[in-house]
């Protein structure tokens, strides 16, 4: 049972983040996800502070206030001479250093440890029980999860072509009167929910990969937008199970399995596709030859 | 619909970048169904004037008028056409998905493109030609192609003002024609054209108007009283040399082909 558990934690984690980080990688905004899942960390310690508990929809509210406030402060700050991937630099680090300061300053009072949060505990979910009325109910990660899977799907089917138009060119959606910055906003509010429901089970820093590394891999597979999604959840969530075994069998972090899982998908896909180019290319090389060998023939 | 106050009107439009002015204080008022010509050197704030108009870039001081209402709430009466490479060709959509988002101006939220939506994006890509290239991959059209489909998606748009940023830039000889095919057909129905153009050796054989742009407005008007070497020399400054060969040169080619017009 504590198998199926993981690999559903890790599944879910992966299809959540793979839906949201496609629209991150078409925005050519990726390293924006590296920027929230390390700037929320304030977020979740005041939440932890304030509450006295691990209480889930707190520490979802904190994380999601502190995702919006970088990207919030990162777009401030490069609006002037500072280039944006440094005015990232300098507001992602800022806010987790703040973070970092307050988990150590009352670390006798929050139950959070930098490890945790770092690399996630995605083996102990099984134990993390959600009880309602005496009642076990099951994993509570397995909850949160789902509940931002389901948010993330809501919000892509429901403004998918605004969410289209916004990332392939936003100034003709807001030309059009398309609220954008409500489209961008609520875009990095689902990355932040995603990257705090995930973080906890693989951690702060390979959230990160399943935000990305699916949907890259997607992205130089097809070339329509839908499949692209579908097949980033698909990436996601083959790497999540095949991640749980490769970890099983090398005796290894679950997480950092899974992202190694991730990139393997991507090797793969990145090789097929060279394969292909090289084999029309040379399809096209020797038609063109045979080709030419028919012109001269015939001019002769 | 006849409207009583014209398309667009700006005044007192400043706008900067980071403290430096890009445009300064800029006042004008575009007449219907004209095709009018944005002219001036590089940088001389050609597309920042039509960003700001669409409100894009935040200006300093100034507003714009669009038939006498703010923006706003006239924004289904304007289109607009980016310049090719600020988009990402690479975009996993097809042609006549690109070509479609320009209806999204006219879906509500949640909406999705009725089938007269559809037909709309069949005929813009038939009037531009590209009816065959419809599923095709945006990441494998050509240059030509690319600005075409840019063109059917302002079609769909149905607007009655339509802002292009160098359409004719780095296009085939073919699209050329075909664009030019496609703004003589917007003005006989009645709409006004504003087009960013780099060429000064067509301006004044493809436009009825000109704006000659420096930062300032220069001059603004019918072509053949503003398109002078006076205001082009305002406008070039030093780059005169080069202005008066092409001014000699298109002299040159209205005197040989006005025998043929007649």
């Amino acid at each position: 049972m504590a198998t199926f558990w993981i690999i559903l934690t890790g599944s879910l984690a992966a299809a959540a983040c793979a839906l949201v980080g496609s629209f991150l990688v078409l925005r050519k905004q990726a390293m924006l996800s590296d920027a929230i899942s390390h700037a929320v960390l304030p977020g979740i310690a005041i939440a932890f502070l304030l509450t006295a508990s691990r209480n889930t929809v707190p520490m979802l509210l904190g994380a999601g206030a502190f995702g919006l406030l970088t990207v919030y402060l990162t777009e401030k700050l490069s609006q002037g001479r500072i280039m944006s991937d440094a005015a990232m630099g300098i507001v992602f680090t800022t806010l987790f250093a703040i973070g970092v300061i307050i988990v150590n300053l009352f670390a006798g009072q929050v139950d959070i440890d930098q490890d945790c949060i770092l690399y996630g505990e995605i083996a102990y979910v099984p134990w993390d029980r959600w009880f309602y009325a005496g009642i076990d109910l099951g994993p509570r990660p397995v909850w949160i999860l789902s509940f931002v899977l389901l948010l993330n799907l809501a919000f892509v089917i429901s403004c998918y072509k605004e969410l289209k138009i916004y990332a392939f060119d936003k100034n003709l959606a807001i030309s059009m009167g398309i609220p954008v910055g409500i489209i961008h906003y609520a875009l990095m509010g689902t990355v932040s929910f995603s990257t705090i429901a995930a973080f906890e089970s693989v951690g702060a820093i390979l959230v990160v990969a399943l935000l990305i590394v699916p949907p890259a891999t997607a992205y130089i597979l097809t070339e329509k937008l839908h499949v692209m999604l579908l097949l980033a959840v698909f990436f996601g969530v083959s790497s999540a199970i095949s991640g749980y075994y490769f970890a099983w069998w090398t005796n290894s972090s679950i997480a950092g399995a899974i992202a190694v899982m991730t990139g393997i998908f991507f090797a793969l896909a990145f090789a097929y596709t060279k394969w292909i180019k090289s084999k029309t290319q040379k399809e096209l090389k020797e038609a063109q030859i045979g080709q030419s060998v028919i012109l001269e023939t015939t001019s002769n | 619909m006849k409207d009583q106050n014209p398309p667009v009107e700006v005044h007192d439009l400043t706008v900067s970048y980071q403290k430096k002015p890009v445009l300064w204080d800029v006042d004008f008022s575009i007449p219907e169904s004209k095709l009018i010509a944005v002219v001036g050197p590089n940088g001389a704030g050609k597309s920042t004037l039509i960003k700001a108009i669409m409100g894009l870039l935040p200006s300093v001081s100034g507003h714009v008028l669009i038939y006498g209402k703010p923006l706003d709430v006239q924004r289904k009466r304007i289109a607009y056409v980016p310049q090719r490479e600020t988009v990402d060709w690479d975009f996993p959509i097809n042609v006549r998905e690109l070509v479609t988002m320009g209806r999204y101006a006219h879906l509500k939220i949640f909406q999705r493109p009725s089938s007269d939506d559809k037909e709309r994006v069949e005929r813009a890509l038939e009037e531009v030609g590209m009816s065959a290239y419809a599923e095709r991959q945006i990441s494998q059209l050509s240059g030509g192609q690319q600005q075409r489909v840019f063109l059917a998606r302002a079609l769909v748009q149905d607007a009655d003002i339509y802002f292009m940023d160098e359409p004719f830039a780095g296009v085939d000889a073919a699209t050329e024609s075909a664009i030019l095919d496609l703004l003589r057909d917007l003005r006989l129905k009645g709409k006004t054209v504003i087009v960013v153009h780099h060429d000064l050796q067509t301006v004044s054989d493809y436009f009825d108007w000109v704006m000659l742009l420096n930062l300032r407005l220069v001059a603004f008007g019918p072509m053949e009283t503003t398109f002078t070497k006076e205001n082009l020399q305002k406008a070039y400054g030093g780059q005169l040399n080069i202005l008066s060969q092409v001014l000699e040169l298109t002299r040159k080619k209205e005197f040989i082909r006005e025998p043929g017009h007649e």
